[in-house]
Order: structure tokens, then C-alpha cells, then sequence
């Protein structure tokens, strides 16, 4: 919050005290009052683990939640770079298709698995910029497909290619490819590289901070682990049970976390170089916040 | 950008976690064990019980009270009424006796076939899947084989090599039996096919497991739902075909069932003679039990998909808040 | 006390594709000893073959050639069915290795009767109560009596650790037995595995993709790579000080807070420290084209 300020920039993405609740018997509220907000260009990551309602919150910044999800409360506001502010919450159904994907797109969890595996990379591209871009022309929707893939580090040649044809992590970058076609100006991305080894991994996060900085469009990175998000992220938010508990630069987060939680999960990942810290291998109880 | 559907979308049938939890606070404790297995009460399965349940009970003790259903009497086609509750045949036998009887033999045709197909499918889908290599090609070759053969004809070519007096109700049952297990067994394979490669069979065999322990005490019980729903889908198939036979000229000689008397009732004439309470009363018995099977089965499904448990439990609660507004 | 001697252990998995037959090398001529308190860490990516490895000492695969031998301490071979009762394992996923038909109870009993431990049902269950505590699972009695789908992923993990071990066994092969579990609860199962191996002198050989903890929680390591080890040695050299191209990219592609906002966040030029500039992932293929030239194993 404090690095907006600083730079006094407009934010491109506002999102005030929502609360997402399931409704069930007992109402469960996944998300409670929330309030985020993201700068053009920025980095913001979202730290938390299974249940803590982060792929809730992010589906219901994009309303791609379902029932029995429902937005109780709070607002999300998209600001677009031509000066114009979008509520999304009250975008209609048909409007909201549209916004999708052209203004703020998703990377899910998985998402090499989403592709179509009957239908051609090409053909999985050019649906997208038909569907968004009625105006394009056959030679122009392929010109673009090959230059976004170029840019994802994907060799054009591989467009007629077929989703099995390729590893996991090119159909990552497909995927990536994909969300980046029509140039949004967020990305929310969630658990992009889980399901893939580190140096596949690490290739896909420097393609990721490479066309940021080429693009700038601004990311909503979502995953549990912390030590990846210290190194790309700008800014962090830590979520335990739908709450944000804390949300401070990187550097902040990492040499002066708040909050009780925040340093347990930077005691939970043993550092690779540093020193063997004394309450690995010598006892069960001894995992607690302060001994980090 | 059909296509772009994450495959990790929250939905109803996902909503898993957040009912269970209100389960529990409710009071509720999630079932375990043995109950985990039975369906839930639902109204369609109250109905189908319901169903299955008055047919069965009619077969076994209706036999007890009516006439007997081979005296002939002077006094053929009465219309219900009088001293006959349903009528009677042509040759003036009482037709709620035949039913009552019929009822009895067609569920034991379903009952032996049911058991026999049930075990036949069992062995060859889960051994042989659980063995694998030569064991699982030949089994699943052979009911491959099974399978393609189509079954009605297979039956009546049988049927009509076994001389009559020898065609009783266990020939009948044998025969339909042989061709109706095979559709299960390749379903079981299947399934036992991705339960063995589960962690848990791996976990049990490097505990020291021996084979048999492994199929019938971590692998069948993860079958039984499936088993269950095949078991009452056999019965449904042996009623149904066996009235078919039976229809045909080509049933059991020694026994009644529904399909005799529709059989008697066709040469009867009972059509053209408008004799209805001869030949619907049969034809609604074999029409409900279907019915109130399927409804049970229906049931069953629900248990091999949870998911599907979620998605009625989630309708539902979205029915209560709609009468509630607009209370 | 056992231990285990894996000598120039290889799989070979035969693929049918249509007419065309040939012969994929999953581990090719891997050796180690697993020795009685001491851990070996096996690191490597998806595919390197690590998890084909624990398959094939926990007796789920035949080994193509190759031996591992497991003796007792007076050097006394085990064979047969009592080499289960000294090799257990643990395995990746909680959530799929406990069977959701059986009670808790069940899981942890049956090795207890398989291998004779227990005599009567009193004393198992009381055992299995025991084993229960011992991976701090409490109240024992009512964890025993739940079935798994009432249990978190650690818990989960605990009961595998605790049926592992209820044949009394002297080996653990432990595949990525918290590469599952949510992060702030992995290092509780590790610690408690550390705890377990301290008390029981138990061999384990740790399979992991994680760098960081095989570091940590090893004696030694080898890093795998396509099925062979290409590099082997005491736990901190390995990762301080690697040696070979690829187990300094694995290095170098962990994420680290150390280095943070150094390499990933060095926008236009990719910083590339720690990484031999001759390895390189090829973007079109998808694979590091010089590596692939020479996989040099070292063992």
C-alpha cells in the first residue's frame, strides 16, 4: 500500500472489503473483507495455503465464481488505462464476456491440462481473438498467434501443433500465450508452475517478468510458496482463512514479517544456502514463529 | 473459448469440503464404515423401496391366500368383481391367483439370475484385472467374446434346443445368466483396473498383503457400490428377458411367470376381446418393478458419485430459501 | 539393526508403439548403501527415475538387473516374505495411499498381524494405539476408530509414517512424503521422521525434488538425472559446492529468498548466476540441448 502511495500512481485494479460466502446450511465465508489494490506494472503476490480462499478471491475478482459462492459484500473495480473506471460487480452478463479475457485474463491452476486436445494450438488462438476481435483478419488473428507465441518463448512453427505434441511446460507457455493474446492489463495467475519442475519453473517466471516489463501489464500471482514469491514478487499479501493478514513490500514481508503466521511460513521453507537452522532435525514441536 | 473452462472451476459438486464442515457443525457426524455405503434417503429411493418392496411382498405371501390359479371353472373372462378380484382367463381361472404366482416365479428368475450374472462378472472383471498380463487378455477376450454375442437371439436358439420338459426355471436362469454378465464384468475391469494402480493396494502389498486379502478386503469393498448397482440392473435385464422368452413361447415349462400369462393371455385373444384385466395387470407388475429398480439404482449412483449427492443437496437448500422469500 | 546395499541397480520399462518396440532406461546402474541411522537423499526431477527407485526396493517392481541386498547386522541376509517386515515404505500422496473404505485402526493393525507382532486383538489394538502416539496423533482411540476422509493431509501422513514403521521396520523409503502436505506442516513431518529414524536408528532413503530439505534433512545425496546419478556426496557439499551442470541449475533454479529480487527480478537480461552458461534450456524443445550431449554419470 505504502509503495502506491509513494508512487502516487492509479491503480488499474481496486478491490474494497469483498467477502465471498458459500451458502450452505451454515454459511462459510472464504473470503472476508478483502481489500487489495494494483498498480500497472505491478507484481503482487498472494501467499496462502489450500483453503485460505485465495483461488476463491480470485475467481471472484474475475466473477467467475459459482454457486453456492456468493459476493456478500465489497466492490471491484477495474480502472482501464483509456481513463474509464469498470464496477465489476455490476458489469452485466454480456459485457462481462467481454471484458474478460481483453482487459484482465486468467493462468489457472493446471491450466496446461484446460487445452483442447483435439484442436490445434493455432486453432485454440485464433478462437480466442475471433470471439474478442471480430474486426481482425484470417492473415492478421495468425500473424498475432505467432507473435504471441514468439513472445512466450514458443517456437511459431509449433502453432499447428497439438496440445500432446508438447511438454508441460510448453503448454504452460501456450496457456500463458493465450491469456496474453489480446493484451490485458492484469493477469491473475494461479499456481502457474506448480505442476512443473524448477527449471521449467524458473524458465516460465523470467518469461513472465520479461513480458511485464515489455507489456506492463500488472499480476495478481497466486501460489503457496513464499519463497518464490519473495524473489518476483513487488508487492505480498499472506491470506489464512480468507482474511489478508498482511500485505507489505517483499522485502518487508521477508526481513520484518508482522504477523505470527507470516513468519511461520517463512520458518516452513528451510533455506537452501543459509545456515542448517537448529530446529531442523532436532525435535517436532520445535516449528514455531519466533525460532525462524 | 470454450476451451479456456479451467478444469479447476468451483462448483456445486465441488463444494465437498464447505458441506461437510456445516455437516459437522450441525451435529451430524459424517457417516463411517459400513453406512458410508448406503445411499441416502431420498424420495427416489423411498418410492422405488416402496415399490419393489409391495411386488416382492405380493410374491411371497400372495401365494398363501389366493385360489388356486389351474382350476378351470365354466365361468371364463369375468370382468373384475364378485368372487374374482381381477377377473378371470379365458378358461375361467382366477386372475389374481395367476398373478400372485406368476409374481413369485419372475422374481425368482431375477433373484438366481441376478446372483449368478453378479458373480460370473466379479470374477472374470476383478481377478483378471487384478492380475493382469495373460490372465486379464484371456478373461477380458472372453467376455468381449460374450459381449458381441447378441444375447435375446443366444437365448432363444438355446431355449430352443433344451426340449421343453427339461426347460425349467434354473435352465432358463443359467441361460440368461451366460449372456448377461459380460457388460458388468468389462464395468468392474475397468474400475479395478484404477483401483489397483491406487496407493492404497500398493500400500497394502508392501505391508505383506497376500493377493486374495488385497482383492477381497481393500479393492471389493470400493467395488460394492458398483456391484450393487449391477446386481439390481441384472435382475432388471433377467425379468424383463425372461418375459420376453416367456412371451415368446420359449419360457420355463415347469413354472409360471409374468411372461407365461402374458404369453396365455395373447393366445387368448385377450386383446381383441377386451379383456384388459387379463393382460394389464401382469404388464404393470413388470412395468413398476422396473420402475422401482431403476429408482433404487438411481440411488446407488449417487454413492459412486458423491458428487452427485451435492448438487441434490444444493437444489434443495436452494428450494427451501426460494419458499422462504417468498414467505 | 539392517541395512541395504543397492548395487548398479537398472529398469528398463519396454514400449509398444504400434509395430514400433524400444526400451526406455528408467534407472540405469544406480548404487547406495543405506546404513542404519543415516539418510540418503535421492533428488531429481519427474522422470529422473527416482520414484521407479523406491518402487523397486519397496518390491512393487522387478528390477531389470542389478541386486539390492538388505542384511542384519550379523550380516545374516533377508529374503523372502521377512524382507517386508525390514523395508517399508512411505508414500506421496495421503490422500490416495489410505484405502477411504478403512478405519484408521485397520491401516495400522494388519502390518501388526501380517508380521506377528501382536498376539490377540487387545493387544493389537493397544499397539496400534501406541504407534499412533508415537507419530503424535492424539487422542489415539478416537484417530484410531475415524476413517481417513476425517483427517487432514498431515494426519494422513502420519497414520502412512505409523504403519510403516508397525512391521518394526529398520528401512523407510520415504517418495516425497510432504510434497503434498500444505507448506506449513511440512516440516512438523520431516522433524517427526527425524525424531522416528533418531529413536529407532532407522536406514532412510529420502526421495525429494526439493532441494532445500533434502539438504537439511540428508546425510547424503545423489542427483539423479534421466536415471543416473550424476552427482553424489555429503549433503552440504553437494548443495554448497555442486559440482556438475545440472545439479547446478537445479541449484540455481530453486526459489530462494536469499536471492531475492537478484535473479528473476533483473528485468531485460536474465541473471543467470550459478548457471553454467553452456547449459541451456532450449525454449523450442523443451530440453537443456547440452546436457543431453553429456550426461556424465559419476558413480
Amino acid at each position: 500500500m505504502t509503495a502506491l502511495t509513494e508512487r502516487a500512481v492509479r491503480p488499474v485494479l481496486t478491490v474494497e472489503d469483498l467477502s465471498v460466502v458459500y451458502d450452505v446450511a451454515n454459511p462459510v465465508t472464504a473470503v472476508k473483507n478483502v481489500s487489495l489494490t494494483l498498480a500497472p506494472g505491478e507484481i503482487l503476490g498472494l501467499a496462502g495455503e489450500s483453503g485460505c480462499g485465495k483461488t476463491t478471491l480470485a475467481y471472484a475478482i474475475n466473477r467467475l465464481h459459482k454457486p453456492p459462492a456468493r459476493i456478500a459484500s465489497g466492490s471491484v473495480t477495474f480502472s482501464d488505462a483509456d481513463g474509464s473506471d469498470i464496477d465489476l460487480l455490476a458489469l452485466s452478463d454480456e459485457k462481462l464476456r467481454a471484458f474478460r479475457w481483453s482487459k484482465l485474463s486468467m493462468v489457472f491452476q493446471g491450466a496446461m491440462n484446460a487445452l483442447n486436445p483435439v484442436i490445434s494450438i493455432a486453432a485454440q488462438l485464433d478462437d480466442v481473438l475471433r470471439t474478442h476481435r471480430p474486426g481482425m483478419s484470417k492473415a492478421e488473428r495468425r500473424a498475432r498467434s505467432q507473435d504471441v507465441l514468439q513472445r512466450v518463448g514458443v517456437d511459431p512453427k509449433r502453432l499447428n501443433s497439438f496440445p500432446h505434441e508438447l511438454s508441460g511446460g510448453m503448454r504452460q507457455r501456450v496457456m500463458i500465450a493465450m491469456a496474453l493474446i489480446l493484451e490485458p492489463q492484469v493477469m491473475i495467475m494461479d499456481e502457474p508452475t506448480t505442476a512443473l519442475d524448477v527449471v521449467v519453473q524458473r524458465d516460465i517466471l523470467r518469461e513472465i517478468i520479461r513480458l511485464r516489463d515489455e507489456l506492463n501489464f500488472a499480476v495478481i500471482f497466486i501460489t503457496h510458496d513464499l519463497p518464490l514469491l519473495l524473489e518476483i514478487s513487488d508487492r505480498i499479501a499472506i491470506m489464512l482463512r480468507g482474511e489478508i493478514v498482511e500485505l507489505n513490500s517483499g522485502e518487508q514481508i521477508y526481513r520484518n514479517p508482522q504477523h505470527p503466521y507470516t513468519q511461520k511460513l517463512l520458518g516452513s521453507f528451510p533455506s537452501l544456502t543459509g545456515d542448517r537452522g537448529d530446529f531442523i532435525r532436532t525435535g517436532d514441536h520445535a516449528l514455531t514463529g519466533d525460532n525462524r | 473459448m470454450t476451451n479456456l473452462t479451467p478444469t479447476t472451476e468451483p462448483s456445486v459438486a465441488d463444494a465437498d469440503e464447505a458441506l461437510a464442515a456445516t455437516a459437522r457443525e450441525e451435529g451430524r457426524k459424517p457417516r463411517a464404515g459400513w453406512r458410508a455405503m448406503l445411499p441416502s434417503m431420498t424420495p427416489s429411493l423411498v418410492i422405488g423401496f416402496g415399490i419393489v418392496a409391495a411386488i416382492v411382498l405380493f410374491g411371497l405371501l400372495g401365494p398363501l391366500f389366493v385360489q388356486d390359479p389351474t382350476t378351470v371353472r365354466n365361468s371364463g373372462l369375468q370382468p373384475p368383481g364378485g368372487g374374482h378380484l381381477l377377473g378371470t382367463t379365458q378358461t375361467g381361472q382366477d386372475v389374481l391367483a395367476q398373478l400372485a404366482f406368476a409374481t413369485r416365479g419372475s422374481l425368482e428368475i431375477g433373484l438366481i439370475v441376478g446372483v449368478l450374472a453378479t458373480l460370473l462378472s466379479a470374477f472374470f472383471g476383478v481377478l483378471g484385472a487384478y492380475l493382469g498380463g495373460f490372465a486379464d487378455e484371456a478373461f477380458s477376450l472372453f467376455s468381449n467374446v460374450m459381449l458381441v454375442i447378441p444375447g435375446l437371439p443366444l437365448v432363444i436358439v438355446i431355449s430352443g434346443f433344451v426340449p421343453q420338459e427339461q426347460r425349467g426355471l434354473w435352465t432358463i436362469a443359467v441361460v440368461l445368466a451366460i449372456t448377461g454378465w459380460a457388460a458388468s464384468a468389462r464395468v468392474l475391469r475397468a474400475q479395478t483396473l484404477s483401483l489397483r494402480n491406487r496407493d492404497y493396494v500398493a500400500a497394502s502389498r508392501v505391508a505383506g498383503e497376500r493377493s486374495w486379502r488385497v482383492i477381497a478386503v481393500e479393492i471389493l469393498p470400493n467395488l460394492l457400490p458398483v456391484i450393487a448397482s449391477q446386481f439390481v440392473f441384472a435382475v432388471i435385464f433377467a425379468i424383463l428377458s425372461e418375459a420376453g422368452l416367456a412371451f415368446l413361447g420359449l419360457g420355463a415349462s415347469n413354472s409360471s411367470t409374468l411372461g407365461t400369462m402374458l404369453f396365455y393371455a395373447q393366445n387368448g385373444f385377450a386383446l381383441q376381446l377386451k379383456a384388459w384385466w387379463w393382460f394389464v395387470p401382469p404388464g404393470l407388475i413388470i412395468a413398476l418393478l422396473g420402475c422401482g429398480l431403476s429408482l433404487i439404482n438411481f440411488s446407488i449412483d449417487e454413492i459412486i458419485n458423491p458428487k452427485l449427492r451435492n448438487v441434490r443437496a444444493h437444489a434443495k437448500r436452494m428450494r427451501i430459501a426460494r419458499k422462504a422469500a417468498a414467505r | 539393526m539392517t541395512s541395504v546395499e543397492v548395487k548398479n541397480l537398472t529398469k528398463e520399462f519396454h514400449i509398444r508403439n504400434g509395430m514400433k518396440r524400444s526400451t526406455l532406461t528408467a534407472v540405469d546402474r544406480v548404487s547406495f548403501d543405506l546404513l542404519p541411522g543415516r539418510t540418503v537423499a535421492l533428488v531429481g526431477e519427474s522422470g529422473s527415475g527416482k520414484s521407479t527407485i523406491a518402487r523397486m526396493l519397496a518390491r512393487l517392481e522387478k528390477p531389470t538387473s542389478g541386486s539390492i541386498d538388505v542384511t542384519l547386522d550379523d550380516r545374516t541376509p533377508v529374503h523372502g516374505s521377512v524382507y517386508r517386515r525390514h523395508v517399508q515404505m512411505v508414500f506421496q500422496d495421503p490422500f490416495a495411499s489410505l484405502n477411504p473404505f478403512h478405519s484408521i485402526e485397520h491401516h495400522v493393525a494388519r502390518p501388526l498381524k501380517i508380521h506377528r507382532r501382536t498376539r490377540g486383538a487387545a493387544e493389537t489394538h493397544e499397539r496400534v494405539v501406541h504407534m499412533l502416539e508415537r507419530v503424535n496423533l492424539s487422542p489415539a482411540e478416537d484417530i484410531a476408530a475415524r476413517r481417513p476422509h476425517e483427517l487432514s493431509g498431515g494426519q494422513r501422513q502420519r497414520v502412512a509414517i505409523a504403519r510403516a514403521l508397525a512391521p518394526g521396520a529398520q528401512v523407510l523409503i520415504a517418495d516425497e512424503p510432504v510434497s503434498m502436505l500444505d507448506v506449513s506442516i511440512r516440516l512438523g513431518v520431516l522433524n517427526l521422521m527425524a525424531r522416528l529414524q533418531r529413536e529407532d536408528n532407522l536406514a532412510v532413503l529420502y526421495i525429494t525434488h526439493d532441494l532445500a530439505t533434502a539438504r537439511h534433512f540428508s546425510d547424503e545425496i545423489l542427483v539423479l538425472y534421466r536415471g543416473r546419478v550424476v552427482e553424489r556426496g555429503p549433503a552440504d557439499s553437494v548443495i554448497l559446492n555442486p559440482q556438475h551442470d545440472y545439479t547446478k541449475l537445479l541449484a540455481a533454479s530453486a526459489p530462494d529468498p536469499e536471492r531475492m529480487g537478484k535473479l528473476v527480478r533483473a528485468a531485460g537480461a536474465p541473471d543467470r548466476s550459478g548457471i553454467d552458461n553452456s547449459v541451456s534450456f532450449n525454449h523450442y524443445t523443451g530440453e537443456w540441448t547440452s546436457l543431453d550431449k553429456r550426461p556424465v554419470p559419476v558413480s
